[in-house]
């Protein structure tokens, strides 16, 4: 199974959750503290359950996210 | 060893932009200048910016820029394509600016044939001044100029820009698109690569029309607003291909 690695730069977010929302396996969630915008930061949960479908990053509009893949060399 | 899937683009400088959270003008941005980073034209692009909530577009997009009067820019872009024939030349315009007090230019542009690419974002209002009423406001639309909803009878009806220039024969290349799903924004990117690859080989006008969200203006959430674009934008400006060269 490929395993994928979904990166958040919290200070870049701001917070809408148009990621939360589109993220077919439900693994983003709002953080409980706040961000140097004011914002509650997006965090990504269950990181293993990540299919890299790149659907949070495409709705970011603040380019918060990045996507890896794990692959052996 | 991580290989990356999705990283964001250096066509965006890496600086917080003035929009607000959730607003899809920064989706819009980022199609265009990961575009043009992909075809390898970041150096060479020229935009020519708004007024709208857009105005600061050259203080995030990674491409030289030149900022133009309000609904001004086809004209600009008409002098500085005409000027750099070889350059990718583009426009981005929200609704107030291209459709209400530019109209002109836009019309006029397309009718010549100009060849640059235009980027419409219609969020059915003015975000920047405080959510006015647009050209493109739904009937029945709230706004702060229409706070019972738009009345058609005093105040017309929405224009469909795409249906509009799409009669025009200078505009070969029309485009709606809806910034509403993950698979709407990978729908609208293949549309800007298309308008570019259009002027690129400068047959003409070419023009995308991202249906667009303003959450603050609309008073709703950012995923409210999404499902509003969804469910009441898209029965009026329903996307498509409207005029495409063969
Ligand atoms: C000549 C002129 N008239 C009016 C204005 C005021 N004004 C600034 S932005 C704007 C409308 C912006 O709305 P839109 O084009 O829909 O862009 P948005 O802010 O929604 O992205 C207006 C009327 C101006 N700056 N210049
Ligand atoms: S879509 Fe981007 S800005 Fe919005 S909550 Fe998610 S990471 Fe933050
Ligand atoms: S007012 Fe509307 S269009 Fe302007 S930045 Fe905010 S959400 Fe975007």
């Amino acid at each position: 199974m490929a395993r994928f690695l979904v990166r958040i730069d919290e200070n870049a977010c701001k917070g809408c959750e148009l990621c939360r929302n589109f993220c077919p396996k439900k693994l983003i969630t709002v953080s409980a503290h706040i961000n140097d915008k004011g914002y509650s930061p997006a965090e990504i949960s269950r990181e293993e359950e990540c299919i890299g479908c790149m659907s949070c990053a495409l709705m970011c509009p603040d380019g918060a996210i990045s996507i890896y893949e794990e692959v052996s060399e | 060893m991580l290989k990356p899937i999705f990283e964001y683009t250096k066509g965006m400088l890496r600086v917080e932009t003035n929009f607000c959270p959730g607003c899809t003008h920064g989706i819009s941005h980022r199609l265009i200048t990961e575009t043009l980073d992909e075809m390898g034209k970041l150096g060479e692009a020229i935009g020519c910016g708004p007024i709208g909530c857009a105005v600061m577009a050259h203080k995030f997009m990674n491409v030289d820029m030149c900022e133009c009067a309000h609904g001004r820019a086809p004209a600009v872009a008409s002098g500085v394509k005409r000027v750099h024939p070889d350059n990718l030349v583009f426009t981005y315009q929200g609704d107030g600016d291209l459709a209400s007090i530019g109209t002109a230019e836009i019309i006029h542009a397309a009718a010549r044939g100009e060849c640059f690419s235009t980027f419409f974002v219609n969020n059915a209002i003015y975000g920047m001044t405080g959510g006015q009423m647009a050209p493109t406001t739904l009937p029945g639309q709230r706004s702060t100029t229409s706070q019972t909803g738009r009345d058609t009878g005093k105040s017309g009806f929405p224009i469909r820009v795409c249906e509009l220039l799409s009669t025009l024969d200078g505009a070969v290349y029309v485009e709606r698109v809806a910034l509403n799903s993950p698979a709407g924004v990978a729908k609208a990117k293949k549309a800007v690569r298309r308008a570019f690859d259009v002027q690129e080989k400068k047959l003409g006008f070419s023009f995308v029309e991202f249906v667009s969200a303003c959450p603050t203006n609309w008073g709703l959430s950012p995923v409210a607003a999404v499902d509003f674009i969804k469910e009441k934008m898209l029965p009026y400006y329903p996307p498509g291909v409207f005029k495409s060269p063969q």
